[in-house]
């Protein structure tokens, strides 16, 4: 299941293999940097080799989850007896080269870069969303910028394109870096994004250069994470949040999902790793929410209808041998993923299961189980969820959402926006005391608290799925299934279902064979694997459209890198560790809810009508 | 039609000498590979695209390359302004070119050639493919070749794609394999990881025509034409203000003077060699010798009499870098750019020189920073215009607004753009 690369080969990135065939590996020069002699693997990048000889190179076009680029030529480096500098990012090291990062030569040209970048970028720093946190603005400080060397430009050239509910791409503060383009392509393998036109007008466009919203864009927001300016940002809901939390006949509620509860401490300067739950709760309180609920909660929702869907789906295929039954099943939080199965494999959304993800299920028990309980007129429910997700408001605003009578999700809120929000209320989140969720909404099981990380969503359902079954927990150490985890793009592993229950017999010796796969560049690797009949056999596939999975996730703090997502993710399973219940099906605000409201169980009419959704067959081909 | 494709009574002592068309090829059979790289070692040829690359050291380093398959694209992006040489030897001379690939593809071990034929010469696509299928009717083309056994290769065309940037041969690549043409980072070369990411040899129309001569006449033979180091003929393309303009063939060495001679120009005020991206020679440079080591060019002459206004002859060719530049690479992107504005700055009477230095240190930056030769060269006709005609182009306006130093009087505003 090797994933080849889809970018040219000028944008791939050197290895040793591919410099000097399979003799160099190994090998070892000895090259002169800034005066100092080293010694470095052959064919290693001297980018690689600056950083890690503590030396900083300035990039732009370089993101260390991207292929190499080689064209904002920031990493120029010098080379002794080289005419023209060379990039240092692109450049492998296959001689003793002597190299100078700072020299005169260096310097003056990576001034002119900026001074040229900056004399047509658009607008000014202070009333920029990325003010704080752009790469262009650090460089220009690190350079000693200090005045507009080459005129700065004064009028927009182009239309800021809001249509998407996800992205906006303001492309007057675009550098050409490209970062989205190879985020898109290939990263992602979407293609929503390419340069088009040439010398000054090249810009980067859409299809026909149409609204980001008329295209097959499926809203993940990777290219948002990886822009190195202002240029792509999310459609920002905060205002009309605010406007609900000051009127005083709203009753306002916050829903958090694990993963911003991980990261958000980066928007405040912790490293990544830190995690803020209690914090958070306390500065939504603050801020005006009226309660703040756990999305973990219907996280262990989804994976009761998700799993009773499962093992509905194996005994229609097994006992009465339906072969309209479609296995393995597909999972369906992830809203990027399914707007990217609806446009790419539109033929196969059988696959998918009809849950609901996590974010709309629990929009729908808060309209109306909550509604009711307490008392409050669902209209005057204002349900914000906070999410690490760009997606997430494309698919609170799918016009089928609405099974409660109302919108089930008023708004979904980035981590970013969210931070946004509680430095508006002047509050230091880390500095704020810890505080709890609020009932009933309030307990929510680790199964429901791993779902934020790439095969997260597969272990809770292995949890419930093999217990419901064989009335044993998971034959794994701690309930700890580790094929599940780290960062392999795609992952398979299976479990042997024996000494099943009565009512699961015809599940006795099955082994139970699943994939987890995550960004949808790997999603495309399954669903061809699919296609081909190469999945026949298999029971169950996660698939999470961001690297990483949602702590990787479009509306998750900026910047993003593989060691950053590992970091969020080892937060997440730390603090799944510590929790007493950890299994979704134990979770006793799950009992009681199908015992009060769902009393049809998992997968019945009430839950069918609130929980469980259809989808569009999108297709390529756009209006 | 016919007519664009008859022999001109053309002279000349390389590519324009006589030629009976397979010769070289069948004399090439007899020679082993080292035999024919040690020739065309011994000649001196080197790239005719202008950046004079020795042909013999690609061609070793390809054929050095390990790889079960590997490409001699011919270059016939034949894009530069005032170039119109290839087309020559395309219409005319094509048995040369189509033998001087077979010879490579012989040489270095390819066996599949590709001629990238721009999009505004579609116009001799059929009269190529017609010569190349005579060439395979006889077994000059496809497998054991000339009778040769294992020996086989095969040519096919290519339409280009319509920009400049494709003749730079990264980009032509990038262009062949369905990509936008945008040059590539180098290393690594095309020699090693090219077309397809296979080895390959990208040579220009004329460096391959030249070969089937060396073959013939020995690498010594042509070694007496040319300098030191610029052995050989050129084929110049002479054009702009003189009598006879149109594709000479001279030995390297030859001086601009003696070019104006021959194009029987008068009047003469600047040549322009080695098109857009050339320099800009005065009067007073004339004697300079064309050659790698002098002036090196791929064979545009550009004749400027003293009716031309240099400051609009360097606005066109900056307009040009604006347009034509693949807007990859910030310097090349936006550089030229700003160098436009300086000249529209200069034609509008509102600059200073301190803009103009700093605007010609920004040039430096390109010609040392940019991704590939485009952005690398396009400063040059800004520094050797804005030098060599600084009397001509700062002189009525240093009169009317600068004092003698170059500094501008009051009451002028500074540069003002935004």
């Amino acid at each position: 299941m090797k994933k080849e690369l889809r970018s040219p080969v000028s944008q791939r990135p050197h290895t040793a293999e591919d410099v000097n065939g399979k003799s160099g590996i190994g090998s070892e020069v000895s090259i002169e940097l800034n005066g100092e002699k080293i010694k470095v693997a052959l064919g290693k990048s001297i980018l690689d080799i600056c950083r890690e000889n503590k030396i900083h190179i300035p990039t732009l076009c370089y993101h260390e989850d991207l292929c190499i680029a080689g064209n904002c030529r920031l990493c120029l480096v010098e080379i002794e007896g080289m005419k023209n500098l060379q990039t240092a990012c692109s450049f492998p090291v296959t001689s003793p080269v002597k190299i100078k990062t700072f020299s005169d030569k260096v310097r003056k040209a990576r001034k002119h870069i900026i001074d040229l970048l900056l004399s047509e970028h658009y607008g000014e720093c202070y009333s920029c969303v990325r003010n704080n946190n752009c790469e262009l603005q650090t460089l220009a400080r690190e350079h000693g910028i200090d005045s507009y060397e080459f005129g700065h430009v004064c009028e927009p050239r182009f239309e800021i394109d809001n249509s998407s509910a996800a992205v906006i791409r303001e492309m007057d503060k675009c550098i050409l870096c490209r970062r989205c383009v190879r985020t898109c392509i290939d990263l992602q393998e979407v293609g929503v994004l390419e340069a088009i036109n040439r010398g000054y007008e090249t810009k980067i466009s859409t299809f026909l250069d149409m609204p980001l919203a008329d295209v097959i864009c499926i809203n993940c927001g990777q290219c948002i994470n990886r822009c190195p300016t202002g240029a792509l940002h999310a459609n920002d809901p905060s205002d009309e949040i605010w406007k609900a939390i000051e009127d005083p006949r709203k009753h306002v509620v916050l829903q958090t999902a694990p993963s911003p509860r991980a990261s958000i401490g980066e928007e405040f300067g912790l490293s990544p790793g830190h995690s803020m739950t209690g914090q958070l709760n306390t500065a939504a309180r603050r801020i005006g929410f009226d309660k703040v609920f756990d999305t973990n909660f219907s996280a262990d929702l989804t994976i009761m209808e998700e799993g009773t869907e499962l093992l509905n789906r194996l005994k229609k295929a097994i006992v009465d041998k339906d072969e309209n039954v479609k296995l393995p099943q597909f999972t369906s939080c992830s809203p990027g993923w399914v707007k990217f199965i609806e446009h790419f494999y539109p033929e196969k959304l059988d696959y998918l299961s009809t849950a609901k993800s996590p974010q709309q299920m629990f929009g729908a028990v808060l309209k109306t189980f909550y509604a009711e309980e307490s008392g409050i007129d669902p209209a005057d429910i204002v349900t914000v969820a906070l999410m690490p997700c760009a997606a997430k408001k494309f698919e609170c605003n799918r016009p089928e959402m609405n099974s409660s009578g109302f919108k089930d999700v008023d708004y979904g809120l980035t981590t970013r926006e969210m931070a946004k929000m509680i430095r508006e209320a002047g509050l230091v989140l880390p500095e704020l005391p810890k505080s709890g969720f609020d009932d009933p909404f309030g307990e929510a099981t680790g199964s429901g608290l791993i779902f934020g990380s790439t095969g997260g969503v597969m272990e809770a359902a292995l949890r419930t799925v093999y217990e419901l079954v064989t009335g044993r927990p998971v034959p794994f150490d701690g309930l700890n299934i580790d094929v599940c985890r780290g960062m392999k793009g795609i992952k398979e592993a299976s479990v042997k279902l024996e000494n099943c229950k009565e009512e699961f017999s015809f599940l006795e010796g099955v082994d139970l064979k699943f994939i987890v796969a995550h960004g949808t560049a790997n999603a495309k690797v399954v669903m061809d694997m699919l296609k081909r009949g190469e999945l026949n056999g298999y029971h169950f596939v996660e698939i999470m459209a961001c690297p990483g999975g949602c702590i990787g996730g479009g509306g998750q703090p900026i910047p993003t890198s593989e060691s950053i997502r590992k970091l969020r993710a080892k937060a997440i399973y730390e603090e799944e560790g510590l929790l007493q219940v950890r299994k979704s099906h134990e979770n006793p605000k799950i009992k009681y809810i199908y015992e009060k409201y769902f009393t049809d169980g998992p997968c019945g009419k009430l839950s069918h009508k609130l929980l469980h959704t259809g989808y569009i067959k999108r297709g390529k081909l756009i209006k | 039609m016919n007519n664009l494709f008859m022999k001109k009574d053309r002279k000349g002592p390389v590519l324009f000498s006589e030629y009976t068309p397979g010769s070289a090829l069948l004399k090439a059979a007899d020679m082993s590979r080292d035999d024919i790289l040690f020739e065309i070692k011994d000649s001196g040829l080197k790239g005719r695209g202008g950046a004079g690359f020795p042909t013999s050291v690609k061609w070793m380093l390809t054929a050095s390359a390990d790889s079960d398959r590997k490409f001699i694209v011919c270059n016939a992006d034949e894009g530069e302004p005032g170039t119109f040489k290839d087309r020559v030897l395309l219409t005319e001379y094509p048995e040369l070119v189509i033998e001087g690939m077979i010879i490579a593809g012989y040489t270095i071990g390819a066996k599949e050639g590709i001629i990238y034929l721009r999009d505004e010469y579609a116009y001799i696509l059929e009269f190529l493919e017609n010569k190349i299928e005579e060439y395979r009717k006889n077994n000059l083309l496809g497998k054991n070749l000339a009778g040769k056994e294992g020996v086989e290769f095969d040519i096919k065309i290519r339409l280009g794609s319509g920009a400049y940037v494709c003749g730079e041969e990264t980009a032509l690549i990038e262009s062949l394999e369905g990509y936008r043409g945008e040059p590539r980072n180098k290393p690594p070369f095309p020699v090693n990881t090219g077309f397809l990411g296979c080895p390959t040899v990208v040579n220009n129309v004329e460096t391959l025509a030249s070969v089937p001569h060396i073959i013939n006449k020995g690498g010594d033979w042509f070694h007496k034409f040319g300098t030191d180091k610029s052995t050989g003929s050129k084929l110049f393309s002479i054009c702009g203000d003189c009598r006879y303009p149109g594709v000479y063939e001279l030995p390297f060495g030859i001086t601009i003077n003696d070019l104006l001679e021959i194009s029987g120009a008068e009047n003469t005020k600047a040549v322009q060699i080695g098109g857009a991206s050339g320099l800009c020679f005065p009067e007073s440079e004339f004697g300079r010798k064309l050659c790698f080591e002098e002036i090196s060019t791929g064979g545009s002459v550009m004749i400027f009499d003293r009716s031309r206004d240099m400051l609009k002859v360097l606005k066109n060719f900056m307009e040009f870098f604006v347009e034509e530049s693949c807007g990859q690479c910030t310097p090349c992107r936006i550089g030229n750019v700003r160098l436009l504005e300086g000249v529209k700055m200069i034609e509008r009477n509102e600059y200073t020189f301190e803009y103009i230095e700093k605007l010609k240190e920004l040039c430096g930056t390109m010609k040392i920073a940019s991704k590939c030769g485009l952005g690398q060269s396009s400063p040059n006709p800004f520094l050797s215009i804005l030098e060599n005609f600084k009397d001509e182009i700062f002189g009525k306006h240093l009169n009317q607004n600068h004092d003698e130093k170059g500094i501008k009087k009051s009451g002028i505003t500074e540069a003002a753009y935004c």
